[in-house]
């Protein structure tokens, strides 16, 4: 029986709800994995800060073009249709509201919508990227993460402890044990892993979980 | 009208101690490389010029580029979105050591900045950092209720630009992803200085594909075996 999902099926999951022909930006790292997972005859068009539209797959090893990278520094190819821009534009795209959808990590998520994405404290080198902008402006915010941390604490937590990268932004998160949407400074409960109950999902989750009704299975492919 | 000259050297003079200086590229893509390490060479042979600000987004990769100038001592603080990289040793160390200054400013609010800078607007208001320690102490407002945050123009002294063609003119294009920041560094400087992988007749650049135009930019050297920074990094070079 399934206990929790991998990153690999948070990210399938996350990547059935994105519209054919939607404007998606993907944070570096885990959730750069939701491109993967398109669901057959849907194409998104995604969107990298550096300034490229609508770009695709990773070259073979050998013919990266260095001068043709995403926001995490890796080579990536072009689709047909892909364009170029400059960094104001790139993040008119962001702020101006025109991504449909914007893809992050996260630390913490807070039943209010706060999220903490970029800091874990004082200690070493701080470093923001895009992360503060992407949370504003694009119609939906959704993050992908663990239910909980390394060491079993609640990552959806009642309010974030951890440096804030924006105020209220997340609406829905995809994790290894659910998903959650967040409305009205709530999280209500929308599918959840078939061998859990209500109250063990609970009982790992920082704030009180809303459930609306009957709750759908959280069901996702053997997927790597 | 001819805003070619004939040398590195020559193109990176008048850059002087305590400067800002904008420089264009996003990692690897954009950095101009040659540039960089003529002014480094320049600091080596004469001590200047030293005390610099940079502004780019991030702060440095391997022993090259913006990371050799950090290793060189010629920088004393960054104005950047995400000082980590591959190999960010060379800015990490200074920093936690506290020998080099660091404004972290959002991705977004870092290139609108510059482009206000470049187009004569002192401030504007944003969504990004409000509520977030990244505000703290900067003006917020609310407009049709929402909250913004008001941010500076950024300007510079400065600002050293890789372009793919450029004309006598100052005209220029750039290749794939590598444009990124450098169409509004090249309006935010007082003193823009283009390296081009070529050089063109005037004409040669067709009007409609011109990304940034030639009243943005007073130096052009043509660079023809231009060096793209993350190949330099793969075959482990240092610039030092």
């Amino acid at each position: 029986m399934t206990t929790k999902l991998s990153n690999a099926q948070i990210a399938w999951r996350a990547a059935q709800d994105i519209d054919d022909g939607a404007y998606v930006n993907l944070g570096i790292g885990f959730p750069e994995m939701v491109a993967k997972f398109q669901p057959p005859g849907k194409q998104a068009i995604f969107h990298t800060e550096n300034g490229v539209l609508n770009f695709g797959e990773a070259p073979a090893e050998g013919e990266e073009d260095w001068d043709l990278i995403n926001a995490g520094k890796k080579a990536i190819t072009l689709r047909p249709g892909a364009a170029f821009f400059h960094h104001a534009d790139s993040f008119a795209m962001v702020r101006g509201g025109h991504l449909d959808v914007a893809i992050l990590g996260a630390y913490e998520v807070a039943e209010n919508g706060d999220l903490a994405n970029w800091s874990t404290g004082p200690k070493g080198v701080p470093a923001v990227g895009g992360a503060m902008d992407l949370v504003h402006g694009a119609k939906r915010v959704a993050v992908i993460t663990d239910h909980v941390t390394k060491d079993g604490r609640p990552k959806l937590v009642k309010r974030c402890t951890l440096p804030l990268t924006g105020v209220g932004c997340v609406t829905r998160v995809y994790t290894s044990l659910a998903v959650i949407d967040i409305e009205n400074g709530r999280f209500v409960l929308r599918e959840k892993l078939p061998s859990l109950t209500i109250e063990q999902l609970q009982a790992v989750t920082g704030g009180e979980l809303l459930v609306p009704g009957p709750i759908a299975d959280l069901v996702a492919p053997e997927v790597s | 009208m001819d805003k070619t000259v004939a040398d590195l050297a020559t193109a990176v003079a008048g850059i002087e101690d305590g400067m800002v200086l904008m420089i264009g590229g996003f990692g690897g893509s954009g950095a101009p490389i040659e540039l960089i390490h003529a002014l480094i060479d320049r600091y080596k042979a004469t001590g200047s010029p030293g005390n610099l600000t940079i502004v780019n987004n991030n702060a440095g990769n391997g022993r090259i580029g913006i990371a050799a100038m950090i290793d060189a001592g010629m920088v004393a603080r960054m104005i950047c979105s995400f000082p980590r990289s591959a190999d960010p040793r060379a800015f990490t160390e200074k920093y936690l050591a506290g020998q080099i200054g660091l404004e972290i400013v959002p991705q977004g609010t870092l290139a609108e900045r510059i482009r206000a800078g470049g187009a004569g607007i002192p401030a504007f208001y944003t969504p990004a950092s409000y509520g977030t320690d990244v505000a703290k102490g900067k003006p917020v407002a609310e407009f049709d209720g929402k909250h913004y945050v008001q941010e500076r123009w950024l300007k510079a002294d400065a600002a050293l630009i890789k372009a793919e063609l450029a004309d006598r003119l100052g005209n220029c294009t750039y290749r794939k992803a590598a444009r990124n920041f450098s169409p509004l560094m090249a309006a935010a400087a007082t003193l823009t200085i283009v390296q081009a992988t070529k050089v063109v007749e005037p004409g040669e650049i067709d009007p409609e594909n011109v990304v940034t135009p030639g009243i943005f930019v007073n130096r052009v050297v043509e660079v023809a075996d231009a060096k793209q920074e993350e190949a330099l990094m793969r075959e482990g070079v240092a610039y030092a």
